[in-house]
């Protein structure tokens, strides 16, 4: 072979390479320019709540990942009330015929329908978010269900922070947790609002533990449906009628941040916390003391970038804070932003809590701890595994209001 | 003859009503309407998913017509849809076999509940003079608060209490499906049987000729020997069974479990389609189908279109508005030329 030949193949080897390079280059993080995805929300999606911070999440994706604005297929108020003719099936199935490659389904309320419609649809990936059936080791467990993930943050953490919020704000030592329904997700985000609460209580406050007042009423749903449930407007007046000067929202709206805001308006020492939405302050800034929030931004990110790039894998995440700083958008998966209602006495040692927790010098899952019948849920320096944190059997000693239907 | 003439009309004031709204909601009115007419028949499984939409709803009519032929504004046709559900969901739950057996049970068991629930504002009307209007009403909201009842509270799932609905049936006691549709073939023959029987019922038989009789002048039915009050029942009690097969299709054939909006409205929807199709049976299914169209079909607004589809609620509103306002306009002119009979009939 002479010289010519050996340059004729160094070239053919390059060529070669480039090819593969080339070819690879979809594969290296580019979304191609056609993909589409679906985001299926229970409610509206400018609910300042729960929806509203899916969306938003949605909105983040099609930003970091460069898509096409179109490249969001939004279905809101998706249930039973607002839309009777439609199922979840039929909303995926209509979200694929429109060229969707991944699936958001983004309630507790979708288990049923995303299930059938991940078995339905066992090439299109899925995110089921606040589920448990892709968690190997869980009650809910599905795995038959190859294309269907979970997602959830822990918010028990933004929620303990929350309560102890309301503790060192709290004048009256009675506070309220306005719940949604009654569910394993439920109890143990009351409960470490609760446990927040007394910690704060107890140890910035320098109170009785036991003096603490701390009550759930639940009414029924994620939210408010005239007719099927409690109206959460009334619950809180008939918190504040109760004497309790903090409202703990743990609904997907705001009626407890806009209740309690008129009632602040006409000069009543009453404070609100609501949920899920990094703006929800924004009902009644004066009157709110912060909100625990939901960033689902970068882990919808990061499970939209394994689609493309061909590694999705149905895994259960339930992703905390980013201690370093919890309310980074593109790091921390919960979030804590005060509001204008807390004060600066309050805020410096909220922030003391909040590093304790990070650094886990604060472990509030930690026995001794009864569940609300007595009966013993961790003995003395027992830390609760993951389990029966996620599975919370019922409420916690000290709390008022029902564990299960009553 | 006078539905010939006036069909037109109201058609080409509901299209016109329909461009109006969709214009002021800044959709492309001749777009959405494309959007809509594909989102319900543009595939067959979106064929199927309309046929859903559609069955309960016409089976709520023909229910409906035989109590309008009544005299009676069965107004509480949404409780007896809800507890037609609850008593299909009764059989689904309590009762284990093959579908041959479960089905047919759940079908029972929802006519049975739904005929029940219906006979509580028949027995206070003929024997209490309680109008239906205020029972009806009463009653959906009971019903209503027993679906909720035992959704979180004996039916509920286990360590949950949510108005979220109630554990998934056994799939044999789902109502049988083909392929990937969603409509069940048992649900769309029961409707169109039971739009058959309120035609025979009511054009052909000597009942249908007493029950017109009744609602047309009760006093002088029953000076002429018909026992009124019996009439009256039978009709609540027929258009409830037929709303308690609507409750178990939505039961056992769409949601597989028991949620508290049951209903799906379509009690009363299925009222608008009557008054639409002027009391007449032939007419039900096409106007149940235009309605559903739109129901399944506005999906496609938000999807594709990015507009809120709650739209669709305002278009059917507007559609009766709109059809009633021009019916009314003809009564009026006739009234004022010369007396035309035989309007109204089924």
């Amino acid at each position: 072979m002479g010289r010519q030949g050996r340059w004729l193949k160094r070239f053919a080897l390059l060529a070669a390479v480039s090819l593969v390079v080339a070819a690879c280059g979809d594969d290296d993080g580019e979304a191609p320019e056609d993909f589409k995805f679906g985001m299926i929300l229970v409610g509206p999606q400018n609910d300042q709540g729960w929806s509203q911070a899916h969306y938003e999440a949605g909105l983040y994706v099609v930003e970091q990942l460069g898509l096409p604005a179109d490249a969001m297929i939004v279905l809101d108020k998706v249930n039973t009330a607002d839309r009777p003719e439609t199922s979840i099936e039929s909303v995926v199935d209509e979200m694929v015929a429109g060229g969707a490659q991944m699936i958001f389904a983004t309630s507790d309320d979708m288990k049923d329908g995303i299930e059938a419609a991940a078995a339905q649809h066992p090439d299109i990936p899925m995110i089921w978010s606040s589920g448990d059936s892709a968690w190997a080791d869980g009650k809910g467990y599905r795995a038959d269900l190859t294309n269907l993930g979970n997602i959830m943050g822990r918010m028990e953490y933004a929620k303990m922070i929350a309560g102890c919020a309301a503790a060192l704000t709290s004048q009256t030592g009675k506070l309220a947790y306005l719940g949604p329904l009654i569910n394993d997700e439920t109890r143990r985000l009351v409960n470490s609002a609760f446990l927040g609460a007394r910690y704060c209580w107890e140890n910035y406050r320098e109170q009785d533990p036991s003096t603490l007042g701390f009550e759930v009423k639940w009414i029924g749903f994620w939210f408010n449906i005239p007719g099927f449930t409690l109206d959460p407007t009334q619950v809180t007046n008939e918190f504040l009628a109760s004497g309790a000067d903090v409202v703990i929202s743990g609904i997907d709206t705001t009626e407890a941040i806009v209740r309690v805001g008129q009632a602040f308006a006409a000069d009543e020492a009453v404070w609100a916390i609501p949920y899920d939405f990094r703006g929800a302050c924004a009902a009644a800034p004066a009157a709110c003391l912060g909100v625990p929030y939901f960033n689902w931004g970068p882990s919808y990110v990061d499970a939209m970038q394994s689609v493309i790039d061909d590694e999705f894998e149905a895994t259960w995440l339930w992703l905390g804070p980013d201690w370093d700083d919890i309310n980074n958008p593109d790091t921390s998966a919960v979030g804590w932003v005060s509001g204008e209602g807390l004060s600066a006495e309050a805020s410096a040692s909220l922030d003391d809590f909040i590093a304790g927790l990070g650094s886990g010098d604060i472990e509030l899952y930690r026995g001794p701890l009864n569940w609300q019948d007595g009966s013993v849920f961790l003995t003395d320096g027992e830390e609760a595994t993951d389990f029966q944190i996620w599975y919370a059997e019922q409420l916690l000693e000290g709390i008022v209001g029902a564990s299960a239907a009553e | 003859m006078k539905r010939l003439r006036s069909a037109p009309l109201a058609l080409a004031a509901a299209l016109g009503a329909i461009v109006v709204i969709l214009f002021a909601a800044g959709a492309p009115p001749l777009e959405a309407m494309r959007v809509i007419f594909e989102g319900a028949f543009g595939t067959t499984d979106r064929l199927g998913a309309t046929l859903m939409a559609w069955t309960p709803l016409v089976l709520a009519a023909a229910g409906l017509l035989i109590t309008f032929q009544a005299g009676l504004w069965n107004i509480g046709v949404e409780g007896q849809i809800a507890m037609g559900a609850i008593g299909a969901a009764w059989m689904a739950r309590s009762v284990e076999g093959p579908s041959l057996v479960v089905v047919p049970l759940t079908l029972i068991g929802g006519a049975v509940f739904g005929a029940a629930w219906a006979l509580i504002p028949a027995w206070l009307r003929t024997r209490f003079r309680v109008h239906e209007i205020f029972s009806g009403v009463a009653l959906s909201f009971v019903a209503a608060a027993i679906a909720v009842y035992l959704i979180i509270g004996p039916w509920s799932r286990t360590g949950v209490a949510s108005t979220s609905g109630t554990d998934i049936f056994d799939p044999r006691a789902w109502l049988p499906t083909i392929g990937s549709w969603r409509a069940s073939p048992v649900g769309i023959g029961a409707a169109v049987a039971a739009v058959a029987a309120v035609l025979v019922l009511l054009r052909g038989s000597r009942f249908g000729l007493r029950i017109r009789a009744v609602g047309r002048n009760a006093e002088s039915a029953h000076l002429l020997g018909i026992p009124t009050q019996r009439y009256l029942v039978a009709a609540f009690a027929m258009c409830g069974a037929l709303a308690g097969i609507a409750g178990t299709v939505q039961a056992t054939g769409f949601h597989h479990k028991l949620v508290p909006s049951i209903s799906g409205g379509y009690g009363f929807l299925g009222v608008l389609v009557v008054l639409l199709a002027g009391f007449r049976a032939l007419w039900i299914a096409p106007i149940a189908l235009f309605f559903a169209a739109i129901q399944v079909g506005s999906t496609q607004l938000s999807l594709r279109l990015g507009i809120d589809s709650s739209l669709a609620g305002v278009i059917q509103g507007a559609l009766v508005l709109v059809v009633l306002i021009v019916g009314g306009f003809q009564v009026y002119s006739a009234a004022r030329g010369p007396v035309v009979t035989g309007e109204g009939e089924a």
